[in-house]
């Protein structure tokens, strides 16, 4: 066992080497980032698709910005790696796998407990993100970050924007009389014209809170009353989509979907026949903070980056563009900003502020067992298809055809050789 | 002759070494990953665990056979007609049968998507023109359309260039022999153009059962085939073993039925069926 | 029957052609709708030019396709001209079939056993930041391999012997006979296998989605992450562009082409 793991560590090290080696060559190695003033640092941010406000459409570009203020106040260039993940779920793997680092990170509330459970982030200082007092006291020492140290804010996160779950619908294609509940996901009416979400954790979430379950319960009956709620649902699902529900939505393709309610406004923007709802048993409210993962390998730039994010113009800028909840005063206290949602929809700031008749609760990170568990679960409904018996019949007659073609060409072959 | 020298001894080696690390290792490491458990301990589990992917298994070998039969029915016939055109139409339509082949499949397939889905343009205009909408997202029927959309080139081209390779003179001999046209067909042309066909054939059904992008999009991630199983499972690293066993079982699939069908192939020696179809004509 | 058999061909071709002509269309849709064409416009054009992504995803994307298949080549013509020498025919099946299972695998099969490897060497030498253009780099050329190898070795097979025999009887070495008077007899089988390198890389998304990294990203990537999102129109584009290109070498190549190398052509198959 021992000489095998000797070959194997001898095997990967020329492995290694022949990896490396064409990176190095061509000098496009990130090895090099020796902090001279006239070299540019990448600085990897990976964050949620749509999720920070890109410079389209004259709005602010948030990383170009932070890239010019950065050389501006310290004289050392940065290149923003600006890369997107669509599910927490995805970022974690990414995390965990160890192959890739990123700088700055935005996961969700029990992801970030699950990062921090794992070792896999790096405490902040505070020090370098002076603009931490934007952020509303109530955002502090949060459930899923609480505050060991007593300096009054998350030892590894930052709040960077919250909201709920809610579901959208089309009014043309929904009557009134059938929301106000998780229901209207499982309305067969709508048949074909639902969608329902393409990870695992609010998947579930959906059906646990039209069941009235607990979203962290321990009881894996409970997990599994879901399943059996969402299982009876997916014959009636157009499909299970995560980002794609904008184009759907946005142009008729579906007419059913939960989704966050900061980007109900921006698929409204576009199409003014989509209401939301929070729905009355109750629904998830997440809030999605800035972290810096351990691995990476220039914290101080990254905290730049996490101050910036916080003072006015960019924090508005990004409230703006996703239309998500913002924790940070600046933003609140900032008249533009509050006729801007105003111009949106009449009530896109009642939607989005006040929410305190709206039942609510937050995932919490699982033990490992349970998150196994939901894995599973998952696995399970989404390798639940059906074979119809007219599938069954086709391929029957097609294998059925192709096996005569094929005797007939043996026969043919052997006469031929008789011949 | 001529003793080899140690220049032509060792001009094989990069290539070797490469093969090895590159082609060797990596299948090495996908059986180590099917037999073992995230601890890295021997087990069968992983195996195990893919009964409760029968249907799945099932459904994307159905949905593969039966694009790769509709590509055929269409195809063939297409192929002969081209192969009947003018010398000149014939490099215009190989061009265009070609054009779709060299296209992102990605953009391809959204773009199939685009069209069809409920707010497309498609039921726009059966909506403009008074019809029922018709829903093909996200159901059987749409995925297999996907396929039958996407691979359909790859059957035609390797029909059309065995077409066109034919002897015409053997179809003028069978005519000169009392056939009529009908048994041209079946009795020359077809059994000349089988080594085409099952190029073809190969040429679609391997892609299309170990398709995920054209499931995700046509089928709005509802109906999910071994692909989409495979990428799945190969988000989260905790799930590596499992989705290395069915990509093991796959490839095994996939072994088995090449091999039975260039069984089929008049002339076995013809190697490189897989895509290598795909090259044929870009290059002068 | 003649006017039937053309209508049969309109017919599958317009089918085959709609979605991507719509595609063209509407990239010139003002308001982005691939539902109703409300009014001529460049600005998603504008837009994509302007578009650091797609441009920097467009450059890697060459950056990638020109030194995989470049080393692909290389290393798969030297190969070739040792697999040809070779005496023993075990050997020689050995690696022409290990060579040839990627091209016979499915692409995803084929990366989802590259990134094994590269996580299981990751996880070895603790690399933080291991997947990228190296990962990239490899798997582009180990599917390149196999098409090299096709195009180049008939070339060999077709080889007379007794010229390099001849040329070492004359004084040279056989390297120096490799190079003068075997290599240009194989060049056109060489560039054929560049240039099948070269677009497969070009076109590849499944190999890459598994073994990239965002810090390199190729432009089948990038448009994967554009549809997987609020896709912006200004992707309807950069499709229409790429039809045009694509149209644009396919004729080239076939007409323009054929005028010089018609020989060559007939002689490949």
């Amino acid at each position: 066992m021992k000489r095998f793991n000797f070959t194997k560590r001898i095997f990967s090290l020329v492995l290694a080497i022949f990896c490396v080696l064409p990176s190095l060559l061509l000098g496009l190695s990130g090895c090099g980032e020796a902090l001279g003033s006239g070299e540019t640092v990448t600085l990897y941010v990976y964050n949620w698709g749509e999720y920070m406000s890109d410079g389209s459409e004259g709005c602010l570009d948030a990383n170009a910005a932070f890239e010019e203020w950065y050389f501006d106040t310290y004289g050392q260039k940065v290149k923003v790696n600006y890369s997107t993940f669509s599910s927490n779920e995805s970022l974690y793997a990414k995390l965990s796998s160890g192959s890739v680092s990123y700088d700055v990170v935005v996961p969700s509330d029990y992801m970030i407990e699950r990062l921090i459970a794992e070792g896999l982030l790096a405490p902040l200082n505070y020090d370098n993100i002076s603009n931490i007092q934007n952020i509303l006291p109530e955002f502090q020492n949060a459930d899923y970050d609480p505050d060991k140290d007593g300096d009054g804010y998350n030892d590894y996160s930052v709040p960077y924007l919250y909201g709920m779950i809610g579901i959208i619908y089309n009014t043309t294609m929904v009557d009134e009389a059938d929301i106000g509940s998780w229901e209207l996901m499982w309305n067969e009416t709508y048949a074909g014209n639902i969608l329902q979400f393409n990870n695992s954790r609010d998947a579930f979430g959906t059906a646990q809170y039209y069941l009235g379950l607990d979203v962290n319960s321990d009881d894996e009956d409970d997990w599994r009353a879901a399943l059996d709620k969402l299982k009876a649902q997916k014959p009636i699902l157009q499909g299970y989509v995560m980002d794609e529900i904008y184009n759907k939505m946005e142009n008729g393709s579906a007419g059913i979907a939960a989704y966050y309610a900061g980007d109900y406004l921006a698929m409204y923007e576009n199409n003014p026949d989509l209401e939301f709802f929070y729905p009355k048993e109750g629904t998830n409210l997440y809030v999605d903070a800035m972290c810096i993962p351990k691995s990476s390998k220039n914290k101080e730039i990254a905290e730049a980056y996490i101050d910036f994010m916080l003072t006015e113009t960019p924090a508005v800028a990004n409230a703006e563009y996703t239309y998500y909840a913002s924790p940070n005063r600046v933003v609140l206290e900032n008249e533009e900003y509050i006729e801007y949602m105003g111009e949106i929809k009449d009530d896109a700031y009642e939607k989005m502020y006040n929410t305190d008749s709206v039942m609510t609760s937050s995932y919490e990170n699982l033990s490992g067992d349970k998150l196994l568990l939901i894995n599973e679960l998952w696995e399970e409904l989404k390798s639940d298809v059906t074979v119809s018996a007219g599938i069954y019949v086709i391929c029957g007659v097609i294998v059925g055809i192709v096996a005569v073609c094929a005797v007939y060409l043996m026969i043919r072959k052997q006469r031929r050789r008789i011949d | 002759m001529r003793k080899t020298s140690l220049f032509q001894k060792i001009a094989a080696a990069p290539h070797i070494l490469w093969a090895i690390l590159f082609i060797v290792a990596p299948m090495i490491f996908v059986l180590y990953f099917a037999f073992t458990d995230a601890e890295g301990k021997f087990a069968l589990a992983n195996i195990a665990s893919l009964s409760q992917y029968g249907n799945v298994f099932v459904l994307s070998i159905a949905f593969a056979l039966i694009a790769t039969a509709i590509c055929l029915v269409i195809g063939y016939p297409l192929a002969y007609f081209m192969s009947r055109q003018s010398p000149r139409a014939q490099k215009i339509l190989m061009v265009l049968v070609m054009l779709p082949m060299w296209c992102n499949l990605l953009i391809r397939t959204y773009a199939l998507m685009a069209l069809l889905d409920n707010g497309g343009l498609l039921n726009a205009l059966l909506e403009k023109l008074g019809l029922h909408k018709v829903s093909i997202v996200g159901t059987n029927f749409g995925v297999i359309l996907g396929m039958v959309y996407d691979f359909l080139p790859y059957m035609v081209l390797p029909i059309f260039t065995a077409m066109t390779k034919l002897d015409k003179r053997y179809i003028e001999a069978s005519h000169d022999l009392g056939c009529n046209g009908w048994q041209t067909m079946t009795r020359v042309i077809m059994p000349l153009t089988v080594s085409g066909v099952i190029s073809g054939i190969t040429m679609v059904f391997v892609p299309s059962i170990s398709t995920f992008y054209i499931s995700q999009k046509l089928g709005a991630g509802k109906i999910d085939l071994v692909g989409d199983t495979i990428e799945r499972l190969f988000q989260n690293p905790s799930t590596y073993n499992v989705g290395a066993a069915i990509s093991l079982v796959m490839m095994l699939l996939i072994i088995i039925s090449v091999r039975i069908m260039n069984h089929f192939s008049d002339d076995e020696r013809e190697s490189g069926h897989g895509k290598s179809g795909k090259g044929g004509g870009i290059v002068p | 029957m003649k006017f039937l058999s053309r209508c049969y061909i309109g017919l599958i071709f317009l089918l085959l052609y709609v979605p991507i002509l719509v595609l063209i269309v509407f990239s010139f849709n003002e308001s982005g709708s691939l539902a109703e064409f409300s009014g001529f416009s460049f600005m998603w054009y504008e837009e994509l030019f302007n578009d650091e992504e797609a441009l920097s995803s467009l450059m890697n994307s060459l950056i990638l396709a020109v030194s995989s298949s470049v080393i692909a080549t290389v290393i798969g013509t030297f190969g070739a001209l040792g697999l040809h020498r070779m005496r023993s025919k075990y050997v020689k099946g050995a690696v022409n079939t290990v060579t040839n299972i990627p091209m016979m695998n499915p692409d995803i099969v084929t990366g989802v056993s590259m990134m094994l490897l590269f996580v299981a060497v990751a996880a070895i030498v603790k690399s933080q930041s291991f997947f990228g253009f190296g990962t990239m780099l490899i798997a582009h050329v180990t599917f390149n391999l196999p098409y090299v190898l096709l195009s180049v070795m008939p070339r060999f097979k077709g080889l007379d012997k007794s010229l390099s025999e001849a040329a070492q009887d004359l004084g040279c070495t056989p390297a120096r006979a490799f190079f003068m008077v075997e290599l240009p007899e194989i060049v056109p089988g060489i560039i054929s296998g560049l240039m099948l390198g070269f677009t497969m890389s070009l076109d590849d998304f499944v190999i890459s989605h598994f073994v990239s990294s965002p810090d390199f990203q190729t432009l089948p990537l990038y448009v994967y992450n554009q549809t997987a999102h609020n896709v912006k129109f200004s992707m309807y584009a950069l499709s229409a562009l790429i039809v045009v290109v694509i149209l644009v070498i396919l004729l080239v190549v076939n007409f323009a082409g054929s005028v010089g190398s018609r020989k060559a052509s007939k002689k490949r198959r």
